[in-house]
């Protein structure tokens, strides 16, 4: 079985094609195919979008298998429950949960084929060695290649119990390694799904209530029907009404119009004349969608007055997430109370290529190709939607355009299914960009109140903090500065909705961070204190005798970071005494991240000079692929806590394309950011969302300096001037 | 109105029977199959579709089909026969890309450029990049590789 698919390299192809087709793969594991003349291919199983685990997570395999890196092809395994446990993208979790599983892969095949070698050389397994894909004979000095054993080895059983190399024997990880898909990505060739096409293919799109709060009425597609190229149009109700939901099946709307035609340019046309009535949706119950039973409000929502609410509901007493200590006596006896509430937007997730997917139904099986952060999780529900099998589902997982959290909501795959099944027919579906702005699943909107107490020497005495959201609370209750005082009180609450939210790059943290990080900045002024000194005597008490036992950071890890950025940085320093410079910490999956900005503003415009980023995530497989994350990532929280924001108005987004959405652009990035890693054997832990939430509090803590003005208030730029 | 137009594509002649309003990148993406040029926005304001036009930087969601009869269009595919273009191989060795979606459109600008203005400075590249969006935040490494491929020629 040669098993080309769509997305064998060229290299792979080529290769094949100057083997010849008498070439067989040899599978050793699920992860490892070679050939008798020694061409090794390695599947990385999990969804790619840009966070380069197509590299990284190959490397762990390669490593015990002992192979040169470069020697290898890599492929995107497909969809697969029967060789592949966890094939997921998000939470920062892949190289977290593949540390141990990929390398044991890599050291089974590794096993495999000294076994095979010792039996056909007839000599004891501890005579042989292996180096960049041979084995060798260290007494008879013969050797030979992992492909001359290869067919032998594959027959024998995966074995267990397999020795793991130390990491001071690694020999790959931990050294840069470019990019494997780049050399295809760099010619333009067709990685993702959008690019995916076979013959006869048809075009969808999807036409949907022009508000949130709004629902289909009746349509008259009669115009639009004898548009050119147009082949059907028909409305689809993505889940049923009854149907249970799982955690990632949320949807902006359920029912919507499929246009299916010949070509994305007809199909557009064609939208345009279709006569449409919508009417106001009443309230509804969803079942299980974001993981709980919801009711969904009727009306047609407005920023506006989404900030009033949020202020109102701060008046009132919130839900008691966390306490310690007694916080209404030590503010009962404060000399001092420093009281400041921060907001942030709904944010749209912004992936550059909009969303889309292939879907090809024919009889009870089921074909997609498309971006997908959870193949298993839309399978699942594909499966319920249609009544069929979970295993009649194939899903080739297409290179994304971007992800960020977006691509876990499948809901778009359900869609094209439904199109396809409808239209009889392999379709494509896509969004124009309108349709994945103004119908997105948001970060949802946050505020956040911190209050602090001190005694007349103006020491910190307790702490306050209640938050809450559109439609959902931002707190995280047990996370710093919990544990570091002894009174400490959390609240949350939240605000009924029918805008639709979910996972946005570090969900909930992306907003603390700068809540929090802009809070300690202000208080530590307030006593005199250097904002670096007074965050690591925080983390100090918490460190050597934390408050409550629920502490969900590791104290030490914290100071590590913070410890680093400022020597990084030259914090302090005499020579940078000039500097307009903020600084901010914070820890979120799994992994720590602490940033120094340093920039100016001129004439209203914010110039960034430089970011010091200082990152604990354990052990770095490839650091090339670690900074490159660590650098979007600072580029990304600078653009979305200057600029970012999606509105509302009676419903209807304010913002509907790149032209009304603020980006961050070229001239508007850091002139040089500088990535440091803590050095040390902890196994490895998430980098995708950990370096993006505390940006936000440098950049107000930044601000300030350079303005003489604290910001509150996301997005900055426009109060900046 | 359909009509047949011939179009100069990466130095080869097309002709494609089609609405005479159909902006470049569909008649790309859906009638030639030349996926490399990417839709973004639809409106110019990303730069993901960015082609050469007689050589010069232009957005392909916005250039109807009926107005490129006689001109020469670059796509991606086309900007090296080998992929080797000097932008290309700095990409490559500066590492510039996460999700890659963008950067066909990045390359394309970055190459035209380079061919009006062959020692850019910074500030050059951050001016006649601005239209060319990256979420994954890949600017200072495309500026980097911007500046290398200048000094490579």
């Amino acid at each position: 079985m040669l098993g080309i698919s769509w997305f064998a390299s060229a290299k792979s192809e080529e290769t094949l094609k100057e083997l010849g087709a008498e070439t067989t793969w040899e599978q050793l594991t699920s992860y490892i195919k070679i050939t008798p003349d020694n061409v090794v291919k390695i599947f990385s199983p999990n969804p790619e979008f840009g966070q380069n685990v197509m590299t990284s997570l190959p490397m762990l395999i390669a490593e015990e298998l002992d192979i040169d890196f470069k020697s290898v092809q890599v492929e995107q395994a497909n969809y697969s429950l029967a060789l592949y446990n966890r094939q997921f993208t998000g939470g920062s979790q892949s190289i977290r949960q593949a540390w141990k599983l990929l390398r044991t892969a890599g050291a089974s095949a590794r096993q495999m084929i000294l076994t095979a070698a010792s039996q056909e050389w007839n000599v004891p397994i501890a005579e042989l060695t292996t180096a960049n894909g041979m084995v060798m004979n260290s007494f008879s000095g013969k050797s030979a290649t992992y492909g001359s054993f290869a067919t032998a080895a594959s027959k024998l059983p995966v074995p267990k119990d397999i020795v793991l190399k130390g990491n001071k024997n690694f020999k790959l990880l931990g050294t840069p390694q470019k990019n494997v898909e780049g050399p295809k990505i760099v010619k333009g060739q067709p990685l993702f799904g959008m690019d995916y096409q076979v013959p006869g293919m048809l075009i969808a799109m999807t036409e949907r209530p022009p508000a949130f709060g709004m629902r289909l009425k009746s349509f008259d597609a009669t115009a639009a029907k004898k548009m050119p190229g147009i082949v059907d149009i028909f409305p689809i109700q993505v889940y049923e009404p009854t149907q249970k939901l799982a955690m990632f099946d949320t949807r902006t709307f359920n029912e919507v119009i499929a246009v299916v035609g010949k070509t994305t340019w007809d199909v557009m046309n064609a939208r345009k004349a279709l006569k449409v009535v919508w009417e106001n949706a009443p309230e509804t119950k969803e079942l299980g969608m974001g993981g709980r039973d919801t009711i969904v409000p009727a009306g047609l929502e407005s920023t506006k007055k989404h900030y009033a609410q949020m202020l109102e509901m701060d008046k009132k007493p919130g839900r008691v997430e966390r306490k310690d200590g007694d916080p209404e006596k030590a503010f009962a006896e404060a000399k001092h109370v420093i009281e400041r509430t921060y907001t942030a937007p709904f944010l749209a997730h912004n992936i550059m290529e909009p969303t889309n997917t292939f879907a090809h139904v024919q009889g009870d099986k089921v074909k997609i190709v498309g971006p997908i952060q959870g193949p298993d999780m839309v399978a699942a529900t594909v499966a319920t939607r249609l009544g069929i099998p979970k295993e009649n589902i194939e899903i080739q997982l297409a290179r994304m355009g971007g992800g960020f959290g977006r691509r876990a909501y499948g809901h778009y795959m359900v869609e094209a299914v439904l199109i396809s099944k409808q239209a009889n027919a392999p379709v494509k579906l896509i969004y124009k960009r309108e349709d994945d702005v103004s119908a997105g699943i948001y970060r949802p909107m946050y505020q956040m109140t911190y209050r602090a107490a001190f005694d007349e020497n103006k020491r910190l005495t307790a702490m306050h903090i209640k938050g809450g959201g559109v439609p959902e609370s931002p707190l995280h209750a047990n996370r710093f500065p919990a544990g570091a005082l002894d009174n400490y009180l959390a609240e949350s609450w939240a605000i009924p909705s029918n805008i639709t939210i979910g996972a946005f790059r570090a969900p909930r943290s992306n907003f603390n961070a700068a809540a929090e990080q802009s809070f300690l900045d202000e208080i530590s002024e307030y006593m005199g204190k250097d904002p670096i000194a007074f965050r690591l005597e925080l983390l100090q008490r918490a460190k050597e005798n934390p408050v409550g036992k629920s502490n969900d950071y590791d104290a030490a890890r914290y100071m590590g970071v913070l410890e680093l950025v400022r020597d990084k940085s030259g914090w302090g320093k005499a020579e940078n005494a000039g500097k307009k410079r903020g600084v901010s910490a914070y820890f979120c999956h799994n992994s720590y991240a602490a940033q120094v900005i340093d920039l100016q503003v001129k004439d209203g415009q914010v110039i960034v000079d430089q970011v010091t980023s200082a990152l604990d995530c354990g052990v770095v497989v490839n650091p090339e692929g670690a900074k490159n994350m660590a650098e979007g990532a600072a580029i990304d929280g600078i653009g979305n806590a200057l600029f970012g924001q999606l509105t509302l108005t009676d419903g209807r987004t304010d913002q509907k394309n790149f032209d009304t959405y603020r980006m961050i652009r070229h001239n508007e990035a850091p002139k040089k950011i500088d990535v440091h890693f803590v050095q040390n054997e902890v196994d490895p832990t998430g980098l995708g969302e950990p370096p993006f939430p505390p940006i936000f509090g440098a950049m107000a803590n930044a601000l300030y300096k350079a303005t003489g003005k604290r910001f509150y208030q996301q997005p900055f730029a426009s109060q900046i001037g | 109105m359909i009509k047949k137009f011939t179009v100069r594509i990466n130095k080869k002649s097309h002709t494609v029977t089609v609405d005479e309003n159909m902006p470049l990148l569909w008649v790309l993406r859906d009638i030639l199959d030349m996926k490399g040029t990417k839709y973004g926005c639809g409106v110019g304001s990303c730069g993901a579709c960015t082609v050469h036009l007689n050589g010069s930087a232009v957005r392909s969601c916005q250039l109807p089909i009926s107005a490129l009869a006689n001109q020469d269009i670059t796509t991606i595919e086309g900007l090296a026969e080998k992929g080797d273009h000097p932008v290309q191989k700095a990409w490559l060795d500066v590492d510039v890309a996460q999700c890659g979606y963008c950067q066909s459109g990045q390359i394309m600008s970055a190459a035209a450029l380079l061919k009006s203005t062959p020692k850019p400075t910074e500030e050059d590249i951050e001016n006649f990049m601005t239209g060319n969006i990256c979420r994954c935040g890949t600017y200072t490494r495309i500026k980097k590789a911007i500046l290398q491929a200048a000094a490579s020629k």
